[in-house]
Protein backbone atom coordinates (compact mmCIF):
# COMPACT_ATOMS: atom_id res chain seq x y z
CA UNK A 1 0.00 0.00 0.00
CA UNK A 2 1.31 3.44 -0.97
CA UNK A 3 2.35 5.64 1.94
CA UNK A 4 0.38 8.88 1.66
CA UNK A 5 1.77 12.33 2.22
CA UNK A 6 0.22 13.72 5.38
CA UNK A 7 -0.33 17.10 3.74
CA UNK A 8 -2.36 15.48 0.99
CA UNK A 9 -4.53 13.85 3.63
CA UNK A 10 -4.91 17.23 5.35
CA UNK A 11 -5.95 18.96 2.12
CA UNK A 12 -8.25 16.13 0.96
CA UNK A 13 -9.99 16.08 4.33
CA UNK A 14 -10.57 19.82 4.24
CA UNK A 15 -11.90 19.58 0.67
CA UNK A 16 -14.28 16.86 1.74
CA UNK A 17 -15.44 18.87 4.75
CA UNK A 18 -15.82 22.03 2.67
CA UNK A 19 -18.14 20.33 0.18
CA UNK A 20 -20.80 19.91 2.82
CA UNK A 21 -19.98 22.86 5.09
CA UNK A 22 -19.59 26.25 3.49
CA UNK A 23 -18.14 27.68 6.71
CA UNK A 24 -14.85 25.81 6.17
CA UNK A 25 -12.08 28.12 4.95
CA UNK A 26 -8.31 27.84 4.54
CA UNK A 27 -5.74 30.54 5.20
CA UNK A 28 -2.12 30.38 4.16
CA UNK A 29 0.83 32.72 4.63
CA UNK A 30 2.73 31.99 1.42
CA UNK A 31 3.27 28.35 2.36
CA UNK A 32 0.34 26.91 0.43
CA UNK A 33 2.64 24.77 -1.68
CA UNK A 34 4.30 23.44 1.46
CA UNK A 35 1.05 22.71 3.26
CA UNK A 36 -0.40 21.19 0.11
CA UNK A 37 -3.68 23.08 0.14
CA UNK A 38 -3.42 24.18 -3.49
CA UNK A 39 -5.96 21.49 -4.32
CA UNK A 40 -8.42 23.21 -1.98
CA UNK A 41 -7.87 26.50 -3.78
CA UNK A 42 -8.50 24.85 -7.14
CA UNK A 43 -11.94 23.74 -5.99
CA UNK A 44 -12.86 26.64 -3.67
CA UNK A 45 -10.90 29.61 -5.02
CA UNK A 46 -12.69 32.21 -2.89
CA UNK A 47 -12.43 30.18 0.30
CA UNK A 48 -8.66 30.01 0.43
CA UNK A 49 -7.05 33.32 1.35
CA UNK A 50 -3.31 33.61 0.92
CA UNK A 51 -2.31 36.57 3.06
CA UNK A 52 1.33 36.59 2.02
CA UNK A 53 4.27 36.32 4.38
CA UNK A 54 2.35 37.93 7.24
CA UNK A 55 1.51 35.40 9.92
CA UNK A 56 0.28 37.89 12.51
CA UNK A 57 -2.21 39.27 10.03
CA UNK A 58 -3.29 35.74 9.09
CA UNK A 59 -4.23 35.08 12.71
CA UNK A 60 -6.19 38.34 12.90
CA UNK A 61 -8.00 37.72 9.62
CA UNK A 62 -8.95 34.27 10.89
CA UNK A 63 -10.37 35.83 14.05
CA UNK A 64 -12.56 38.14 11.99
CA UNK A 65 -13.72 35.26 9.80
CA UNK A 66 -14.55 33.23 12.89
CA UNK A 67 -16.45 36.14 14.43
CA UNK A 68 -18.60 36.00 11.28
CA UNK A 69 -19.26 32.28 11.67
CA UNK A 70 -16.58 30.83 9.40
CA UNK A 71 -14.34 27.94 10.44
CA UNK A 72 -10.83 28.86 9.30
CA UNK A 73 -8.06 26.24 9.16
CA UNK A 74 -4.86 28.24 9.02
CA UNK A 75 -1.39 26.84 8.59
CA UNK A 76 2.21 27.86 8.66
CA UNK A 77 5.45 26.27 9.87
CA UNK A 78 5.07 25.38 13.55
CA UNK A 79 7.84 27.76 14.57
CA UNK A 80 5.90 30.72 13.17
CA UNK A 81 2.51 29.39 14.28
CA UNK A 82 3.72 29.41 17.87
CA UNK A 83 6.72 31.62 18.61
CA UNK A 84 6.00 34.34 16.07
CA UNK A 85 2.29 34.93 16.64
CA UNK A 86 1.73 33.80 20.20
CA UNK A 87 0.05 37.02 21.34
CA UNK A 88 -2.13 37.30 18.24
CA UNK A 89 -3.33 33.71 18.65
CA UNK A 90 -3.72 34.15 22.40
CA UNK A 91 -5.74 37.38 22.29
CA UNK A 92 -7.53 37.55 18.95
CA UNK A 93 -8.50 33.86 18.88
CA UNK A 94 -8.37 32.28 22.34
CA UNK A 95 -9.09 35.15 24.73
CA UNK A 96 -11.79 36.24 22.24
CA UNK A 97 -13.26 32.68 22.52
CA UNK A 98 -13.25 32.24 18.75
CA UNK A 99 -13.09 29.16 16.59
CA UNK A 100 -9.77 29.16 14.76
CA UNK A 101 -7.94 25.96 13.81
CA UNK A 102 -4.22 26.69 13.79
CA UNK A 103 -1.94 24.12 12.16
CA UNK A 104 1.80 24.10 12.80
CA UNK A 105 3.59 22.11 10.11
CA UNK A 106 7.07 20.61 10.22
CA UNK A 107 7.09 19.91 13.96
CA UNK A 108 10.41 19.37 15.71
CA UNK A 109 13.08 17.53 13.73
CA UNK A 110 10.84 17.20 10.67
CA UNK A 111 11.93 20.75 9.83
CA UNK A 112 15.09 18.97 8.63
CA UNK A 113 17.23 21.05 6.29
CA UNK A 114 15.44 24.26 7.32
CA UNK A 115 17.31 23.84 10.58
CA UNK A 116 17.29 25.56 13.93
CA UNK A 117 15.46 28.72 12.87
CA UNK A 118 12.54 26.62 11.64
CA UNK A 119 12.61 23.78 14.17
CA UNK A 120 9.83 24.11 16.75
CA UNK A 121 10.71 22.22 19.92
CA UNK A 122 8.63 24.69 21.98
CA UNK A 123 5.27 25.00 20.22
CA UNK A 124 3.44 22.42 22.32
CA UNK A 125 4.70 24.01 25.53
CA UNK A 126 3.52 27.45 24.44
CA UNK A 127 0.15 26.17 23.29
CA UNK A 128 -0.46 23.94 26.27
CA UNK A 129 -0.58 26.92 28.63
CA UNK A 130 -3.41 28.69 26.77
CA UNK A 131 -6.70 28.14 28.63
CA UNK A 132 -9.24 25.90 26.86
CA UNK A 133 -7.09 25.40 23.77
CA UNK A 134 -7.18 21.87 22.36
CA UNK A 135 -3.69 20.70 21.33
CA UNK A 136 -3.19 17.56 19.27
CA UNK A 137 -0.64 15.75 17.12
CA UNK A 138 -1.86 12.93 14.90
CA UNK A 139 0.50 10.01 14.38
CA UNK A 140 -0.59 8.74 10.97
CA UNK A 141 -2.86 9.55 8.01
CA UNK A 142 -5.90 7.86 9.53
CA UNK A 143 -5.71 9.72 12.83
CA UNK A 144 -4.91 12.95 10.95
CA UNK A 145 -8.07 12.82 8.86
CA UNK A 146 -10.17 11.92 11.87
CA UNK A 147 -8.72 14.66 14.08
CA UNK A 148 -9.19 17.31 11.37
CA UNK A 149 -12.86 16.31 11.20
CA UNK A 150 -13.12 16.33 14.97
CA UNK A 151 -11.66 19.84 15.11
CA UNK A 152 -14.10 21.08 12.48
CA UNK A 153 -17.00 19.68 14.49
CA UNK A 154 -15.79 21.23 17.75
CA UNK A 155 -16.43 24.91 18.56
CA UNK A 156 -13.26 26.42 19.96
CA UNK A 157 -9.73 27.15 18.90
CA UNK A 158 -7.31 24.29 18.37
CA UNK A 159 -3.64 23.76 17.57
CA UNK A 160 -2.53 20.75 15.58
CA UNK A 161 0.97 19.70 14.67
CA UNK A 162 1.22 18.40 11.12
CA UNK A 163 4.14 16.31 9.86
CA UNK A 164 3.47 16.91 6.17
CA UNK A 165 5.69 14.18 4.68
CA UNK A 166 4.67 10.55 3.90
CA UNK A 167 3.80 8.57 7.02
CA UNK A 168 2.79 4.91 7.04
CA UNK A 169 -0.70 4.19 8.43
CA UNK A 170 -0.73 2.84 11.98
CA UNK A 171 -4.48 2.52 12.21
CA UNK A 172 -7.06 0.61 10.19
CA UNK A 173 -9.24 2.76 7.99
CA UNK A 174 -12.45 3.48 9.85
CA UNK A 175 -10.87 3.60 13.31
CA UNK A 176 -12.64 6.26 15.34
CA UNK A 177 -10.85 9.05 17.18
CA UNK A 178 -11.96 11.77 19.58
CA UNK A 179 -10.26 14.94 20.72
CA UNK A 180 -8.99 14.30 24.23
CA UNK A 181 -8.68 10.54 23.76
CA UNK A 182 -5.50 8.53 23.29
CA UNK A 183 -5.15 5.01 21.88
CA UNK A 184 -3.71 2.00 23.67
CA UNK A 185 -1.49 0.29 21.09
CA UNK A 186 0.08 -2.35 23.35
CA UNK A 187 -0.37 -3.50 26.93
CA UNK A 188 2.61 -4.12 29.16
CA UNK A 189 3.59 -5.04 32.73
CA UNK A 190 7.01 -3.46 33.16
CA UNK A 191 7.11 -0.12 31.36
CA UNK A 192 4.49 2.13 29.78
CA UNK A 193 5.64 4.27 26.86
CA UNK A 194 3.40 7.30 26.27
CA UNK A 195 4.28 8.75 22.87
CA UNK A 196 3.07 11.64 20.75
CA UNK A 197 3.22 12.34 17.04
CA UNK A 198 4.19 10.78 13.75
CA UNK A 199 7.88 10.58 14.63
CA UNK A 200 7.76 9.16 18.14
CA UNK A 201 4.76 6.81 18.12
CA UNK A 202 6.36 4.49 15.52
CA UNK A 203 9.61 4.67 17.51
CA UNK A 204 7.74 3.71 20.67
CA UNK A 205 6.25 0.66 18.95
CA UNK A 206 9.70 -0.32 17.69
CA UNK A 207 11.11 0.12 21.19
CA UNK A 208 8.41 -2.11 22.67
CA UNK A 209 9.45 -4.89 20.27
CA UNK A 210 13.13 -4.41 21.13
CA UNK A 211 12.36 -4.48 24.85
CA UNK A 212 10.67 -7.87 24.41
CA UNK A 213 14.02 -9.38 23.45
CA UNK A 214 15.31 -8.18 26.81
CA UNK A 215 12.38 -9.85 28.56
CA UNK A 216 10.71 -6.53 29.27
CA UNK A 217 6.99 -6.13 28.71
CA UNK A 218 6.17 -2.64 27.39
CA UNK A 219 2.82 -0.97 26.94
CA UNK A 220 2.40 1.81 24.37
CA UNK A 221 -0.08 4.68 24.34
CA UNK A 222 -0.46 7.04 21.39
CA UNK A 223 -1.46 10.22 23.25
CA UNK A 224 -2.82 11.97 20.09
CA UNK A 225 -4.24 14.88 22.11
CA UNK A 226 -1.81 16.62 24.43
CA UNK A 227 -4.50 18.87 25.86
CA UNK A 228 -6.81 17.79 27.30
CA UNK A 229 -4.66 14.77 28.10
CA UNK A 230 -6.38 11.38 28.27
CA UNK A 231 -5.67 11.05 31.97
CA UNK A 232 -7.95 8.09 32.49
CA UNK A 233 -6.20 5.95 29.88
CA UNK A 234 -2.71 6.91 31.02
CA UNK A 235 -3.46 6.31 34.72
CA UNK A 236 -5.16 2.99 34.03
CA UNK A 237 -2.09 1.68 32.22
CA UNK A 238 0.46 3.35 34.50
CA UNK A 239 -0.99 1.41 37.45
CA UNK A 240 0.12 -1.86 35.77
CA UNK A 241 3.81 -0.99 35.33
CA UNK A 242 6.89 0.01 37.30
CA UNK A 243 8.06 2.90 35.09
CA UNK A 244 6.44 5.34 32.68
CA UNK A 245 8.51 6.74 29.78
CA UNK A 246 7.27 9.64 27.66
CA UNK A 247 8.48 10.16 24.07
CA UNK A 248 8.00 13.39 22.11
CA UNK A 249 9.53 15.30 19.19
CA UNK A 250 9.74 18.42 21.40
CA UNK A 251 11.49 19.73 24.49
CA UNK A 252 10.82 17.47 27.46
CA UNK A 253 9.92 20.65 29.33
CA UNK A 254 6.33 21.88 29.05
CA UNK A 255 5.25 19.29 26.49
CA UNK A 256 4.09 15.69 26.85
CA UNK A 257 6.74 14.79 29.43
CA UNK A 258 5.69 17.64 31.68
CA UNK A 259 1.99 16.90 31.22
CA UNK A 260 2.42 13.25 32.19
CA UNK A 261 4.72 14.21 35.08
CA UNK A 262 2.07 16.57 36.43
CA UNK A 263 -0.58 13.87 36.14
CA UNK A 264 1.47 11.16 37.83
CA UNK A 265 2.83 13.38 40.61
CA UNK A 266 -0.64 14.48 41.57
CA UNK A 267 -2.55 11.24 41.11
CA UNK A 268 -0.22 8.26 41.07
CA UNK A 269 3.37 9.06 42.04
CA UNK A 270 5.78 6.61 40.39
CA UNK A 271 9.07 6.60 38.46
CA UNK A 272 8.96 8.59 35.20
CA UNK A 273 11.57 9.19 32.50
CA UNK A 274 11.19 11.67 29.64
CA UNK A 275 12.59 11.06 26.15
CA UNK A 276 12.66 14.20 24.02
CA UNK A 277 14.83 17.22 23.39
CA UNK A 278 16.85 18.01 26.49
CA UNK A 279 17.05 21.79 26.44
CA UNK A 280 18.77 22.17 23.07
CA UNK A 281 18.19 24.39 20.05
CA UNK A 282 17.42 22.79 16.70
CA UNK A 283 19.92 22.37 13.88
CA UNK A 284 20.11 21.16 10.28
CA UNK A 285 20.42 17.54 9.27
CA UNK A 286 18.83 14.47 7.75
CA UNK A 287 15.99 12.82 9.69
CA UNK A 288 18.32 10.00 10.77
CA UNK A 289 20.99 12.39 11.94
CA UNK A 290 18.51 14.55 13.85
CA UNK A 291 16.83 11.57 15.50
CA UNK A 292 20.20 10.39 16.81
CA UNK A 293 21.41 13.89 17.63
CA UNK A 294 18.43 14.59 19.87
CA UNK A 295 17.79 11.05 21.10
CA UNK A 296 14.39 10.78 19.43
CA UNK A 297 14.56 7.10 18.53
CA UNK A 298 13.68 3.60 19.67
CA UNK A 299 17.21 2.96 20.96
CA UNK A 300 16.98 5.87 23.37
CA UNK A 301 13.57 4.74 24.59
CA UNK A 302 14.96 1.23 25.14
CA UNK A 303 18.04 2.45 26.99
CA UNK A 304 16.09 4.83 29.20
CA UNK A 305 13.55 2.12 30.01
CA UNK A 306 16.16 -0.50 30.84
CA UNK A 307 18.16 1.89 33.02
CA UNK A 308 15.06 2.93 34.92
CA UNK A 309 14.04 -0.69 35.43
CA UNK A 310 17.58 -1.75 36.32
CA UNK A 311 17.46 -4.45 33.64
CA UNK B 1 -25.24 68.44 6.77
CA UNK B 2 -28.24 70.36 8.09
CA UNK B 3 -27.67 72.48 11.18
CA UNK B 4 -30.42 70.65 13.06
CA UNK B 5 -28.64 67.34 12.54
CA UNK B 6 -25.33 68.84 13.60
CA UNK B 7 -26.92 70.28 16.72
CA UNK B 8 -28.41 66.91 17.60
CA UNK B 9 -25.09 65.17 17.12
CA UNK B 10 -23.37 67.77 19.28
CA UNK B 11 -25.93 67.22 22.03
CA UNK B 12 -25.50 63.47 21.78
CA UNK B 13 -21.71 63.78 21.85
CA UNK B 14 -22.00 65.93 24.97
CA UNK B 15 -23.91 63.12 26.67
CA UNK B 16 -21.35 60.56 25.53
CA UNK B 17 -18.55 62.78 26.82
CA UNK B 18 -20.34 63.29 30.13
CA UNK B 19 -20.83 59.59 30.73
CA UNK B 20 -17.28 58.79 29.61
CA UNK B 21 -15.85 61.19 32.20
CA UNK B 22 -18.36 60.03 34.80
CA UNK B 23 -17.66 56.34 34.17
CA UNK B 24 -13.91 56.74 34.59
CA UNK B 25 -14.31 59.06 37.59
CA UNK B 26 -16.50 56.49 39.32
CA UNK B 27 -13.52 54.17 39.32
CA UNK B 28 -11.04 56.99 39.91
CA UNK B 29 -8.62 56.09 37.14
CA UNK B 30 -8.72 55.25 33.45
CA UNK B 31 -7.83 55.92 29.83
CA UNK B 32 -9.49 59.31 29.66
CA UNK B 33 -7.36 60.91 26.93
CA UNK B 34 -7.87 58.41 24.14
CA UNK B 35 -11.51 57.90 25.11
CA UNK B 36 -12.40 61.55 24.78
CA UNK B 37 -10.63 62.00 21.46
CA UNK B 38 -12.94 59.45 19.78
CA UNK B 39 -16.25 60.71 21.21
CA UNK B 40 -17.32 62.52 18.05
CA UNK B 41 -16.48 59.72 15.60
CA UNK B 42 -18.26 57.16 17.80
CA UNK B 43 -21.27 59.44 18.09
CA UNK B 44 -21.42 59.99 14.34
CA UNK B 45 -21.06 56.27 13.60
CA UNK B 46 -23.67 55.01 16.05
CA UNK B 47 -26.19 57.86 15.75
CA UNK B 48 -25.97 58.42 12.01
CA UNK B 49 -23.93 55.95 9.97
CA UNK B 50 -24.15 52.42 11.30
CA UNK B 51 -26.97 49.94 10.80
CA UNK B 52 -27.20 48.25 14.19
CA UNK B 53 -30.00 46.98 16.38
CA UNK B 54 -29.61 47.46 20.12
CA UNK B 55 -32.21 44.76 20.73
CA UNK B 56 -30.34 42.33 18.47
CA UNK B 57 -26.63 43.09 18.88
CA UNK B 58 -25.58 39.98 16.91
CA UNK B 59 -27.81 40.74 13.90
CA UNK B 60 -25.82 39.20 11.04
CA UNK B 61 -26.39 42.05 8.61
CA UNK B 62 -25.34 44.84 10.95
CA UNK B 63 -22.48 47.19 10.30
CA UNK B 64 -19.56 46.41 12.59
CA UNK B 65 -17.01 48.44 14.45
CA UNK B 66 -13.63 47.19 15.55
CA UNK B 67 -12.30 49.59 18.16
CA UNK B 68 -8.73 48.47 17.67
CA UNK B 69 -7.52 50.97 20.26
CA UNK B 70 -9.42 48.89 22.78
CA UNK B 71 -8.44 51.07 25.72
CA UNK B 72 -11.00 53.65 24.53
CA UNK B 73 -13.68 51.21 25.69
CA UNK B 74 -15.25 53.67 28.18
CA UNK B 75 -16.29 56.03 25.34
CA UNK B 76 -17.80 53.20 23.33
CA UNK B 77 -19.57 51.82 26.39
CA UNK B 78 -21.18 55.23 26.94
CA UNK B 79 -22.46 55.25 23.35
CA UNK B 80 -23.75 51.69 23.57
CA UNK B 81 -25.50 52.33 26.88
CA UNK B 82 -27.13 55.50 25.55
CA UNK B 83 -28.22 53.55 22.46
CA UNK B 84 -29.85 50.94 24.67
CA UNK B 85 -27.52 47.97 24.15
CA UNK B 86 -27.39 47.51 27.93
CA UNK B 87 -28.63 49.36 31.03
CA UNK B 88 -27.04 52.71 31.88
CA UNK B 89 -26.34 51.38 35.38
CA UNK B 90 -23.67 49.11 33.94
CA UNK B 91 -21.45 52.15 33.32
CA UNK B 92 -20.71 52.49 37.02
CA UNK B 93 -19.29 48.94 37.05
CA UNK B 94 -16.32 49.73 34.76
CA UNK B 95 -13.34 47.58 35.75
CA UNK B 96 -14.98 46.35 38.96
CA UNK B 97 -14.53 42.63 39.60
CA UNK B 98 -17.07 40.64 37.57
CA UNK B 99 -18.02 43.62 35.35
CA UNK B 100 -19.24 43.31 31.79
CA UNK B 101 -17.32 46.49 30.96
CA UNK B 102 -13.56 45.85 31.15
CA UNK B 103 -11.14 48.63 30.29
CA UNK B 104 -10.40 46.97 26.94
CA UNK B 105 -13.24 45.87 24.63
CA UNK B 106 -14.41 42.25 24.96
CA UNK B 107 -16.87 40.78 22.47
CA UNK B 108 -17.92 38.06 24.89
CA UNK B 109 -18.80 40.35 27.78
CA UNK B 110 -20.44 43.43 26.32
CA UNK B 111 -23.48 43.53 24.02
CA UNK B 112 -22.61 45.59 20.94
CA UNK B 113 -18.86 44.98 21.02
CA UNK B 114 -17.94 43.34 17.73
CA UNK B 115 -14.33 42.35 18.44
CA UNK B 116 -12.11 41.75 21.42
CA UNK B 117 -9.24 44.23 21.34
CA UNK B 118 -6.64 45.63 23.66
CA UNK B 119 -3.41 44.13 22.41
CA UNK B 120 -2.62 46.96 20.01
CA UNK B 121 -2.27 46.40 16.30
CA UNK B 122 -4.64 43.46 15.89
CA UNK B 123 -7.95 45.14 15.03
CA UNK B 124 -7.35 45.97 11.39
CA UNK B 125 -6.54 42.32 10.67
CA UNK B 126 -9.77 41.23 12.33
CA UNK B 127 -11.65 43.83 10.30
CA UNK B 128 -10.21 42.28 7.14
CA UNK B 129 -11.59 38.93 8.24
CA UNK B 130 -15.02 40.43 8.95
CA UNK B 131 -15.05 42.11 5.55
CA UNK B 132 -13.94 38.96 3.70
CA UNK B 133 -16.72 36.98 5.40
CA UNK B 134 -19.27 39.61 4.36
CA UNK B 135 -18.10 39.44 0.75
CA UNK B 136 -18.35 35.64 0.73
CA UNK B 137 -21.81 35.76 2.30
CA UNK B 138 -23.02 38.48 -0.05
CA UNK B 139 -23.76 40.92 2.77
CA UNK B 140 -23.22 44.52 1.71
CA UNK B 141 -22.56 46.07 5.10
CA UNK B 142 -19.68 48.23 6.28
CA UNK B 143 -16.84 47.33 8.56
CA UNK B 144 -15.52 50.31 10.52
CA UNK B 145 -12.21 50.32 12.38
CA UNK B 146 -10.64 52.90 14.66
CA UNK B 147 -6.92 52.67 15.28
CA UNK B 148 -4.80 54.93 17.41
CA UNK B 149 -1.90 57.00 16.19
CA UNK B 150 0.47 55.38 18.66
CA UNK B 151 -1.03 52.04 17.72
CA UNK B 152 0.01 52.73 14.15
CA UNK B 153 3.56 51.88 15.31
CA UNK B 154 2.56 48.22 15.42
CA UNK B 155 3.77 46.39 12.31
CA UNK B 156 0.73 44.15 12.04
CA UNK B 157 -1.28 47.17 10.87
CA UNK B 158 0.88 47.35 7.80
CA UNK B 159 0.43 43.66 7.04
CA UNK B 160 -3.32 44.28 7.07
CA UNK B 161 -2.81 47.52 5.13
CA UNK B 162 -1.31 45.47 2.29
CA UNK B 163 -3.99 42.79 2.41
CA UNK B 164 -7.14 44.95 2.36
CA UNK B 165 -6.59 46.58 -1.06
CA UNK B 166 -5.25 43.31 -2.47
CA UNK B 167 -8.48 41.58 -1.46
CA UNK B 168 -10.50 44.61 -2.63
CA UNK B 169 -12.06 45.12 0.79
CA UNK B 170 -13.57 48.47 -0.16
CA UNK B 171 -16.23 48.17 2.51
CA UNK B 172 -13.68 48.72 5.23
CA UNK B 173 -13.70 52.31 6.46
CA UNK B 174 -10.88 52.86 8.91
CA UNK B 175 -10.08 55.90 11.00
CA UNK B 176 -6.83 56.95 12.62
CA UNK B 177 -7.43 58.86 15.84
CA UNK B 178 -4.54 61.24 15.22
CA UNK B 179 -4.39 63.08 18.55
CA UNK B 180 -0.58 63.38 18.27
CA UNK B 181 0.08 61.97 21.75
CA UNK B 182 1.09 58.49 22.78
CA UNK B 183 1.94 57.20 26.24
CA UNK B 184 5.54 58.35 26.48
CA UNK B 185 5.33 61.59 24.53
CA UNK B 186 4.19 63.17 21.31
CA UNK B 187 3.99 60.88 18.32
CA UNK B 188 6.68 63.00 16.67
CA UNK B 189 9.01 62.47 19.63
CA UNK B 190 8.43 58.74 20.04
CA UNK B 191 7.99 57.39 16.53
CA UNK B 192 6.80 59.89 13.99
CA UNK B 193 4.04 58.85 11.64
CA UNK B 194 5.62 61.16 9.07
CA UNK B 195 3.50 61.49 5.97
CA UNK B 196 0.73 59.34 7.34
CA UNK B 197 -1.65 60.14 4.49
CA UNK B 198 0.99 59.28 1.94
CA UNK B 199 1.80 56.01 3.69
CA UNK B 200 -1.78 54.74 3.48
CA UNK B 201 -2.19 56.06 -0.06
CA UNK B 202 0.94 54.22 -1.13
CA UNK B 203 -0.46 51.05 0.40
CA UNK B 204 -3.44 51.41 -1.94
CA UNK B 205 -6.07 52.99 0.27
CA UNK B 206 -8.51 55.81 -0.38
CA UNK B 207 -7.24 58.44 2.07
CA UNK B 208 -9.01 61.44 3.48
CA UNK B 209 -8.31 63.74 6.38
CA UNK B 210 -10.48 65.98 8.52
CA UNK B 211 -11.15 67.48 11.93
CA UNK B 212 -12.18 64.54 14.12
CA UNK B 213 -14.37 66.71 16.31
CA UNK B 214 -16.30 68.36 13.43
CA UNK B 215 -19.39 66.45 12.38
CA UNK B 216 -19.98 67.93 8.90
CA UNK B 217 -16.36 67.31 7.87
CA UNK B 218 -16.38 63.72 9.09
CA UNK B 219 -19.76 63.07 7.54
CA UNK B 220 -18.53 64.33 4.16
CA UNK B 221 -15.36 62.24 4.42
CA UNK B 222 -17.39 59.11 5.13
CA UNK B 223 -19.74 59.92 2.25
CA UNK B 224 -16.75 60.25 -0.10
CA UNK B 225 -15.31 56.98 1.20
CA UNK B 226 -18.58 55.17 0.59
CA UNK B 227 -19.07 56.68 -2.87
CA UNK B 228 -15.66 55.53 -4.08
CA UNK B 229 -16.08 52.15 -2.39
CA UNK B 230 -19.08 51.37 -4.56
CA UNK B 231 -17.15 51.96 -7.76
CA UNK B 232 -15.64 49.06 -9.67
CA UNK B 233 -12.15 50.12 -8.55
CA UNK B 234 -13.23 50.97 -4.98
CA UNK B 235 -10.57 50.87 -2.27
CA UNK B 236 -10.62 50.43 1.48
CA UNK B 237 -10.67 53.84 3.15
CA UNK B 238 -8.48 55.42 5.78
CA UNK B 239 -9.76 58.68 7.19
CA UNK B 240 -7.19 60.49 9.30
CA UNK B 241 -8.98 62.30 12.09
CA UNK B 242 -7.14 65.27 13.55
CA UNK B 243 -8.19 65.11 17.16
CA UNK B 244 -7.22 66.37 20.60
CA UNK B 245 -6.42 63.82 23.25
CA UNK B 246 -8.60 64.44 26.29
CA UNK B 247 -10.88 66.71 24.24
CA UNK B 248 -13.57 68.53 26.21
CA UNK B 249 -12.22 67.99 29.72
CA UNK B 250 -10.02 70.89 30.79
CA UNK B 251 -8.13 68.82 33.35
CA UNK B 252 -6.98 66.43 30.65
CA UNK B 253 -7.21 68.13 27.28
CA UNK B 254 -3.98 68.02 25.33
CA UNK B 255 -1.94 66.95 28.36
CA UNK B 256 0.75 64.32 27.96
CA UNK B 257 -0.24 62.69 31.25
CA UNK B 258 -3.83 62.04 30.14
CA UNK B 259 -3.28 58.59 28.62
CA UNK B 260 -4.26 56.82 31.83
CA UNK B 261 -4.80 59.23 34.72
CA UNK B 262 -6.39 59.54 38.14
CA UNK B 263 -9.64 61.50 38.18
CA UNK B 264 -11.36 62.46 41.42
CA UNK B 265 -15.08 63.13 41.67
CA UNK B 266 -14.77 66.89 42.12
CA UNK B 267 -12.55 67.27 39.08
CA UNK B 268 -14.97 65.19 37.03
CA UNK B 269 -17.99 67.17 38.22
CA UNK B 270 -16.37 70.46 37.29
CA UNK B 271 -15.51 69.11 33.83
CA UNK B 272 -19.02 67.75 33.30
CA UNK B 273 -20.61 71.04 34.39
CA UNK B 274 -18.38 72.89 31.95
CA UNK B 275 -19.74 70.77 29.07
CA UNK B 276 -23.14 72.34 29.59
CA UNK B 277 -21.87 75.88 29.96
CA UNK B 278 -20.67 75.87 26.36
CA UNK B 279 -23.07 76.87 23.67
Amino acid sequence: MAVPEMRAVYADTLIDLARSDERIMVLEADLMRATGTGAFKDIFPTRLINVGVAEANMIGVASGLSASGKIPFIATFGCFASRRVFDQFFISCNYARLNVKLVGTDPGITAGFNGGTHMPFEDLGLMRIIPNLVVCEPSDPVSLAALVRAQAAYYGSTYMRLHRKPVAPLYEAGTTFELGKGKLLAEGNDVLIVALGAVMVPEALKAAEMLKSHGISAGVIDALTLKPLDEELILSQARKVKVVVTAENHQVNNGLGSAVAELLCEQHPMPLRRVGVQGLFGEVGTPDYLQKRFGLDAETIVNVSRTALGR
Amino acid sequence: MEQGIVDNLKAQAREVRKYTIDTIANLGVGHIGGSLSVVEILTLLYYREMRVKAEDPLWRERDKLVLSKGHAGPALYSVLALKGFFPMEWLSTLNRGGTKLPSHCDRNLTPGIDMTTGSLGQGLSAACGLAIANKLDGIDNWTYVIIGDGETNEGQNWEAAMLAPHQKLSRIIAFTDYNKLQLDGTTDQILSLGDIEGKWRTFGWHVDRCDGHHFPSMSCAIARAKAQALREDGKPSMIILDTIKGKGAAFAEGKLTNHNMNIDRQTADIAIAALYEEK
